[in-house]
């Protein structure tokens, strides 16, 4: 083994565990597959993940997609052998992998009835041969109700909302570690501490359930609930790629919106609740700071609205397709900075550094969740974390070409093409060009950089945080509503010189935005390779004011 | 069974009365302005039971109801400033003591 | 800064993975060994495999999403009719509640359960924009106002304002003797509705009536909101 034969073994002959001796033990065949199967799996991610701390994210996705996967394929076959088999169903037969939004759920009058027996199936299909598709048929009879598939559905955005906080949390403290020169947790799990959250979460689970004496029992066992509630009702209209979509919402952004700001009423709610004046400071700073960027937010969502026209993330997805110089922050310069600004806006709609006052543990202990402990705590944070994916995941959508990769979508018709249409083709055209896998990395991204302008940043008053919005951002974004708006309005027009003069700035945008993302890669290429040398006197030197 | 017209504005008629209830009955201003809150909603859902019920492709009530919410919300801040400068001169906002200019 | 095999030398006492490595016997320890080396060399594979398998899903049935983007109310069946009783339900016993609570603070959470379960109405026919905006702005807006004037101008949680019992006998035969008359009234009436599937209006719609047909009430509004944000900020000012 790599490190010495005996090296890791030389470390444990410091204590007396008796299970380092060697017992000559039987292990039935069945324990003998699982204890290789882990091992396979662990010598399989180990060498990837310790050398990229995000691989363990990206293995969860795959496995979420892969689960995906098999049940569009399941819902696939249901729509196309046990649909139009079975003599009974009035769905609507689609063979798209999430349910229409309203497939009509049969009703009771015409629910289809099951083959009675095995027998009367293979009976049916004529023979052996096909009976196995008899078999599977009659397994897989429920998924033809649509709202089978919609729990199916639930349970899935229910995973996710597990799922994504949990891996986020622990993605955080590795990103903050290594900013502050030093690892994040390490041991918990074996490499780079990947269990840590849920060994975090399980300790949240068994701490115990204290209440502030003359606390209002009632709002206060409330207020974490009205937490995640909208918080997970944000992913019933958020799309991961055009089909993907639990609800198919005209009005999606604009739902989203909405449930985003019934956040402030938990926030709020909790500060009361915990009869404790700082928790009330930080629940009335905090929804002040909430309701105020709600307005930004609001505007400058609105910009790339009017240039799409639309208020459907689906529709506003499909209109980037086009590679990188189609998506909608390049396409006009107000929509550039509607970006930042939305951006900034949305930071501190999830109080996130540098707004988050509210949490600011060396001012108010926790501010709205001082007096809050165990399973209750880890509501809010699971809350704070599903609305950072949330809004990041709004400002792909919107901005940054949600799930189309930066190479034309054209392209990947003719590559389907040139490899013949089959799931070879689709694979390589979801892979390549768009798919679910593009707008979840995106999504990641947006996630990294707020966690690391968290740590990066210093915290900002609360008078500084309302005069940022209110007289600052609040006029940009109008001057930006104005701005596009008229943008828009002379691209409708047939004049040969505006379009050169649009699509002139738009190539410059787009080489702009692309410098600046090549900038990361290129960043944290130098601070790997000049990795010894940027610990110590750098930081020092480099904090302003110095 | 289906739902239909009459179900919805039952559910109107019972927000009108509850809200009309709490603007008897409650002496705390900010509670008088819930209830002023549940009436303008009882005309909204109204509004909208109608422009669905009574014609396909209606919008008329829908935007009547934007309307409604707009005003709502700038009347519901005014009201809360009124009460806030209450609470600054009385030190109270029971509407029972806002008494200086009676008689 | 260890490198990664340095780290893994360390006191990794909590590492059960390696507890199992021990205890298992040799034989099947060197033919894991073998294996492994040949899964080592594939993980890049499998990566590639695993996301064209999942990224295979990129399907091409964007009409049929395109043409599903309109909502629409279903008339008839039980769920909906479940789904209505649940959310009217869920009104009626906010505005009892509302009704019912002596502390403010309980008042105003009913207050945001009669707004969301009202949202919920207004997504059942059919009119989402307004359901989301009532979202927006009754309840992320002026509920939080109506909040913060509880909050700043009450001096404990538990101060009660109560009525008097004859104020409250006779405002609640008043309102119940209206309501049943209301509903009597309602359900005799012979409304001409009938409840078919019908398609919702697009936003589209809405956004070019607001800027045709109801122009001025649109502009009305927007200089109406701006007085009264002057007239707020009027009497929020500071007494120097």
């Amino acid at each position: 083994m790599p490190g010495g034969a005996g090296g890791w073994r030389r470390g444990l002959t410091q204590f007396s565990v008796p299970w380092r001796q060697e017992r000559p033990v039987n292990y039935g065949f069945f324990a003998r597959f699982i204890i290789a199967l882990a091992k396979t799996v662990y010598a399989v991610a180990a060498p990837i993940v310790s050398r990229f701390p995000g691989a363990i994210l990206i293995c969860a996705v795959i496995g979420a997609c892969l689960l995906v996967w098999v049940f569009a394929l399941i819902f696939a076959y249901v729509d196309v052998h046990i649909i139009e088999v079975l003599p009974t169903v009035a769905t609507t037969a689609h063979a798209s992998p999430m349910p229409p939004p309203h497939a009509a759920t049969p009703s009771p009058a015409t629910w289809g009835v099951p083959p009675a027996t095995i027998a009367t199936l293979i009976k049916n299909a004529g023979g052996w041969p096909a009976s196995f598709n008899g078999i599977l048929q009659y397994l897989l009879w429920p998924v033809q109700f649509g709202i089978v598939r919609d729990l199916i559905g639930l349970v899935a955005l229910l995973g996710l909302f597990v799922i994504i906080p949990v891996y986020t949390i622990w993605w955080e403290r590795k990103v903050a570690g290594r900013i502050q020169s030093r690892l994040g947790p390490m041991r918990v799990g074996g490499w780079h501490g990947w269990a840590q959250s849920p060994a975090d979460g399980i300790k949240l689970l068994l701490k115990e359930d204290l209440i502030p004496a003359n606390a209002d029992k009632v709002l206060f066992r409330l207020a974490p609930y009205l937490a995640i509630i909208p918080a997970a009702l944000g992913f019933v209209a958020l799309p991961f790629a055009t089909t993907y979509v639990f609800r198919t919402l005209d009005v999606a952004l604009v739902f989203i919106l909405g449930v985003l700001g019934v956040e402030v009423f938990s926030v709020i709610l909790s500060g009361w609740a915990s009869n404790n004046k700082w928790s009330v400071y930080g629940a009335m700073r905090e929804a002040c700071q909430m309701v105020a960027y709600e307005i930004p937010m609001g505007m400058a969502v609105m910009v790339p609205v009017v240039v799409a026209g639309t208020l459907n993330l689906g529709k506003i997805g499909d209109a980037q397709s086009g590679g990188w110089f189609s998506w909608l922050a390049f396409s006009n310069p107000f929509a550039f900075v509607a970006f930042v600004v939305y951006y900034i806006a949305s930071l501190a709609s999830c109080k996130r550094a540098p707004f988050d006052l509210p949490e600011a543990e060396s001012e108010l202990v926790a501010g709205f969740h001082t007096e809050y402990s165990g399973i209750r705590w880890s509501f809010f944070f699971f809350a704070e974390y599903v609305v950072m994916f949330i809004v990041s995941g709004l400002a792909t959508i919107l901005f940054m070409g949600a799930w189309h990769s930066p190479l034309p979508m054209v392209w990947g018709e003719r590559v389907a093409e040139f490899l013949g249409g089959g799931v070879l083709a689709r694979g390589v055209n979801g892979l390549l060009f768009n798919g679910p896998i593009w707008f979840i990395a995106k999504c990641v991204f947006f996630l990294y950089v707020q966690i690391w302008l968290r740590w990066t940043l210093p915290r900002i008053r609360i008078d500084q945080v309302l005069y940022g919005c209110v007289q600052v951002l609040l006029p940009l974004t109008m001057v930006l509503l104005l701005g596009t708006a008229i943008w828009v309005w002379a691209s409708t027009s047939d004049s040969a010189g505006w379009a050169i003069f649009a699509s002139v700035i738009n190539w410059i945008l787009g080489i702009i935005g692309a410098g600046f993302a090549l900038m990361f890669p290129a960043i944290a290429a130098y601070g790997f390779y000049h990795r010894r040398r940027l610990v110590g006197n750098l930081v020092v030197d480099a904090l302003p004011g110095a | 069974m289906t739902i239909g017209l009459t179900h919805y504005l039952v559910v109107a008629a019972v927000l009108f009365t509850g809200g009309l209830f709490t603007m008897m009955t409650k002496r705390n201003a900010i509670g008088i302005l819930i209830g002023v809150e549940l009436v303008l909603n009882s005309a909204n859902v109204n509004l909208v039971a109608f422009d669905r019920y009574l014609g396909p492709g209606r919008i008329d009530g829908q935007i009547a109801a934007l309307f409604v919410i707009v005003l709502a919300a700038a009347e519901a801040a005014l009201a809360v400033g009124i009460c806030i400068n209450v609470y600054k001169n009385l030190a109270t906002v029971d509407v029972d003591r806002a008494t200086q200019l009676q008689g | 800064m260890r490198s990664f095999f340095e780290l893994r030398t360390l006191n990794f006492e909590l590492h059960w993975l390696r507890s199992l490595a021990v205890a298992v016997p040799k034989r099947v320890r060197s033919l894991t060994l073998a294996a492994l080396t040949l899964v080592r060399s594939l993980p890049l594979a499998a990566l590639i495999v695993a996301l064209s398998a999942s990224a295979a899903l990129a399907d091409d049935d964007r009409a049929v999403a395109a043409a599903e983007g309109v909502p629409s109310a279903v008339a008839g069946g039980a769920l909906e009719a479940a789904l209505f009783y649940f959310v009217a339900g869920g009104v009626v016993l906010s505005v009892v509640g509302v009704c019912v609570s002596r502390n403010i603070v309980r008042m105003a959470v009913w207050l945001f359960i009669a707004l969301g379960s009202t949202a919920m109405l207004y997504f059942m026919l059919a009119a989402t924009f307004l359901g989301a905006i009532q979202l927006i702005v009754y309840v992320g807006g002026t509920l939080v106002l109506l909040v913060f004037g509880v909050m700043l101008t009450s001096k404990s949680p538990w101060v009660k304002f109560d009525c008097g019992k004859l104020e409250l006998f006779s405002a609640a035969v008043v309102c119940l003797a209206l309501a049943g008359a209301l509903c009597m009234v309602l359900s005799k009436t012979g409304w001409s509705a009938t409840p078919t599937i019908v398609p919702a209006p697009a936003i589209a719609v809405i956004g070019e009536q607001l800027l045709t047909k109801y122009l001025v009430p649109f502009e009305v509004a927007g200089v109406l909101l701006m007085i009264v944000m002057v007239g707020a900020a009027y009497l929020a000012r500071q007494e120097d």
